[in-house]
């Protein structure tokens, strides 16, 4: 019997590269690693600039003069507790139970929801106070770094409402399910993402 | 209503656009009207259009790479007649602002639209075949990669006709592109259009790396890896690392221009530089993103006609995967004149040095194959050999200007020119068609006609030298890249020279219709019943020509290297199993088709500032894809008689092959 064979009929005991074609399941779930890997390269190209313009504020606020770090602390925990109910949340989509998981995602949509207010407010405070987007290239990219994890963020929740609405019409289909899962990956992602932000920005801000 | 849209946004003053225009015009219509006299619409829409299959969409991507040669070439071509004429009092028949937009259009289309088609459809249509396995990882989202890439084709072809193009340089460097010295919607063609076909870049490297990493047949170790597959990975995971920074970079720009940020402008902090450095953080890896799967390319064909394994496997393998993390180490040697320091300047400088070692060890790698080979002189192996002695110059003019005083004498000079042709022609361009070449009859079971790819072969080669030594010693002698027209009429005979270069590289072209064109008609005298027409070494080879939809009727059993060699030596090439099971296949789809057709709309209502047409556009791409999330129905079966139908007819025409050829039966 070839090594090969072995592999098709056992399908263990074998190195993983020689077994052959991966289910379905691990192929979605890794080709949503990689276009995870890929958004953080682009976040990775926001906080670059972020680091390189942050003191370039043309005579205009500073970041240690913007920025509410209470609000922004009150933020970041909305964020984080939401990453932990979509934890429970996914564990109910293995377990294919509806319930629960109305529940933990309807409370992680809720905490996302949260987080997305206390940054507009954050966001609307400084247009009004005339540190807009437009007003230094500090600015620009403090707004375009933190607003595109904010667009981020309701992409997500959009997402959300969407696979609640795919497990009410289609059931936990394996299709439905590799989804969630992807959305799970996602939803952890924006959190690490959020803790480089949080760091970088708001703590870096002296 | 319509924004800054006006019919003043079409050039009626301008003939040579115009004419362009009229001919274009026409050519779409006679196809159209042909299509549609011979009822091919139905077939088209069912067998390309829609299709999901790795090898329709491969060979789409090479008939947009083919198309947009030439294009691109015309610029080209425009570019050479322009400083032929322009020394001393003479200024030629392209006035500056025209030829702004020529030489940017024509390095971005080359890279976007020539180049990058015709690797990832290479790609596309051998890693499946190369690893064993039906299709990709995800042929739906394949699909979209594509017709995403078409609908940036279409913008910066609307360009041409509709508005203007980007003056700026291929890169668009501020402050030149920003809102204030660059107000029209050239820029914004060259963003947008780039946006939507990274975008489609992006979801292709996705898909190809894994599919190389997790659909392999079984037994096929990475050890076991066909050259090209290692090439194609080594390249996809720099699409899937370096292409998001390209992403952000523009969409920084974009909030600069449409917004009022201030990320590359001169005012309130801005810093131009960032752009510089961002954008070539993704550029460098472009060249090697590039140039890695023609290398693969080469690897396959030298081996298959030395008739001997590749030389160096494994060192091959670590050469590529040294440069795949090399290549994200040396973008500052694109503008040592920045200024940075002698340190910085220093440490690229020998960072550029070091990555053509591993370059090196593969020439010797392709030598030591060819030694000792019995070379057949097909056209793929005239494409290698041609492509070592030219990549070693292009090399070498590489590492003399990764010497940062020997680049400042040379930056932006056509020196510069000269190398990069010199690695791009003498490399993708070589090593693109020598993939044409060598899977074409995979790709439609009959060989392209010989005589006339040997010489296309020789147009490309002569005319390239033609072409680029001249610039290398212009660039020497000060003559600057983007020049309109220079003073010194001592520049003109080499100028002369560079133009008869172009002019025999368009012969090449051609001449690659005309070769398409005859081989088309003598395909019966070409047919290739076998499915192995070069005695190849690799799966792809095991299969008939034109491969079935599902590609492999049985899996094959990987056990070393070369598995189809070793396969054909033991004497079990592919015995046809005894009964047939039913096919699975990924249901054709329209979604990329209609993702593209919204995106296209988004993109030119976002260039002429159409708001509502834009959230037309936007709405229309999003009902798509919900849509899509709602479709259950994804698969199509294949009944097992239909597959024994195609194997036994495979069979028999072997059979008959071997009594027509007098061979043991």
């Amino acid at each position: 019997m070839s090594a090969a064979e072995q592999a098709l009929s056992t399908g263990s005991g074998m190195p993983l590269a020689l077994r052959g074609p991966a289910p379905v399941r691990v192929v979605a779930g890794f080709g949503f690693w990689l276009f995870l890997l890929s958004d953080i390269i682009l976040f990775a190209a926001l906080f670059a600039t972020y680091s390189v313009l942050s003191g370039s504020t043309a005579g205009g606020p500073t970041a240690a003069e913007l920025f509410d770090q209470k609000h922004v602390f009150l933020e970041t925990m909305c964020l984080l507790a939401s990453s932990v109910t979509c934890g429970f949340g996914s564990l109910a989509v293995q377990r294919a139970d509806a319930r629960p998981l109305y529940f933990w995602m309807g409370a992680t949509f809720a905490l996302g929801a949260c987080f997305l207010r206390m940054e507009s407010q954050e966001f609307a405070a400084m247009v009004a106070a005339g540190a807009g987007p437009s007003h230094s290239a500090f600015l620009s990219a403090f707004f375009t770094l933190v607003g595109t994890h904010g667009l981020h963020v309701s992409l997500g929740l959009a997402w959300l409402l969407i696979m609640l609405l795919q497990v009410k019409t289609l059931g936990f289909q394996p299709m439905v399910s590799r989804r969630f899962f992807s959305f799970g990956l996602f939803w952890h992602a924006l959190d690490i993402v959020w803790i480089g932000v949080f760091t970088i920005v708001y703590l870096g801000a002296t | 209503m319509f924004g800054r849209l006006s019919w003043a946004a079409i050039p009626f003053d301008q003939p040579i656009v115009m004419g362009t225009g009229a001919v274009l015009g026409l050519v779409l219509l006679t196809v159209f009207l042909l299509v549609t006299r011979k009822g091919a619409w139905p077939y088209l829409w069912r067998e390309w259009i829609t299709s999901v299959d790795h090898k329709r969409i491969g060979v789409m991507y090479m008939i947009l790479g083919l198309v947009m040669l030439v294009r691109g070439f015309s610029d080209a071509i425009m570019m050479r007649t322009q400083l032929a004429l322009a020394a001393g009092h003479a200024q030629g028949y392209l006035p500056p602002e025209h030829y702004n937009q020529i030489f940017s259009a024509h390095g971005t289309i080359m890279i976007f639209f020539v180049a990058m088609p015709f690797v990832v459809g290479l790609m596309n249509f051998a890693v499946p075949l190369q690893l064993g396995v039906r299709d990709v990882a995800f042929p739906k989202l394949n699909s979209v990669s594509f017709w995403l890439t078409a609908s940036g084709v279409l913008l910066v072809n609307l360009s041409l006709f509709v508005g203007e193009f980007a003056r700026t340089g291929w890169l668009a460097y501020p402050p030149l592109s920003e809102l204030a010295y660059s107000p029209g919607v050239g820029v914004d063609y060259y963003l947008w259009s780039l946006q939507l076909s990274g975008m489609g870049t992006l979801l292709a490297g996705i898909n190809l790396t894994t599919t190389i990493l997790k659909l392999r047949a079984p037994g096929m170790g990475y050890s076991r890896m066909p050259i090209f597959c290692w090439t194609a990975l080594a390249s996809n995971l720099l699409i899937v690392a370096a292409f998001p920074v390209l992403t952000a970079t523009f969409a920084m720009l974009l909030l600069d221009r449409y917004c009022d940020f201030h990320f590359f402008t001169n005012e309130l902090g801005g810093n131009p530089m960032m752009y510089i450095n961002l954008i070539w953080i993704w550029g460098h890896p472009e060249v090697y993103i590039l140039i890695l799967p023609a290398f693969g390319v080469f690897s396959e064909v030298v081996a298959t006609f030395s008739g001997k394994p590749l030389f160096g496997y494994r060192s091959m393998v670590l050469a590529t995967m040294a440069i795949c993390v090399l290549s994200f180490m040396v973008w500052l040697h694109h503008f040592f004149t920045m200024g940075a320091g002698a340190d910085v300047n220093g440490f690229f400088g020998i960072m550029t040095m070091i990555i053509a070692v591993p370059t090196g060890v593969k020439i010797f790698n392709w030598m030591f194959t060819l030694y000792g080979g019995r070379i057949q002189y097909t056209v793929p192996i005239y494409w290698t050999i041609g492509f070592i002695v030219t990549f070693v110059i292009g090399g070498m003019t590489g590492v003399l200007m990764a010497i940062p005083p020997a680049d400042f004498v040379l930056h932006n000079s056509l020196f510069l020119i000269a190398h990069f042709h010199n690695v791009a022609i003498g490399g993708v361009v070589f090593g693109a068609m020598a993939g044409y070449t060598y899977w074409f009859p995979k790709a439609f079971g009959f060989k392209l006609n010989e005589r006339l790819g040997k010489a296309i072969f020789w147009c490309w080669f002569i005319g390239f030298y033609l072409a680029f030594m001249p610039l290398y010693a212009l660039g020497l002698m000060g003559a600057t890249r983007r020049m309109q027209h220079y003073p010194d009429t001592h520049w003109q005979p080499m100028m002369l020279v560079a133009l008869a270069g172009a002019v025999v590289i368009l012969l090449g072209i051609v001449l690659t219709a005309v070769q398409l064109a005859v081989s088309v008609r003598q395909r019966r005298i070409h047919h290739d019943r076998t499915g192995d027409p070069w005695n190849g070494r690799t799966l792809e080879w095991s299969m008939p020509s034109p491969p079935p939809a599902w590609n492999f009727t049985e899996m094959p059993n990987v056990e070393r290297t070369d598995a189809y060699w070793h396969m054909k030596k033991l004497g079990t090439p592919r015995a046809p199993p005894g009964s047939f099971a039913d096919m699975k296949l990924p249901r054709n789809s329209p979604i990329g088709v209609f993702l593209a057709f919204f995106t296209v709309i988004l993109g030119f209502a976002l260039i002429w500032r159409i708001d509502w047409l834009a959230g037309v556009g936007l709405v229309g791409a999003v009902a798509v894809v919900l849509r899509e999330a709602w479709n259950t129905d994804l698969e199509v079966r294949v009944p097992g008689e239909e597959v024994a139908a195609f194997e036994h007819a495979h069979a028999a025409g072997l059979e008959g092959n071997r009594v027509a050829s007098g061979g043991p039966a």
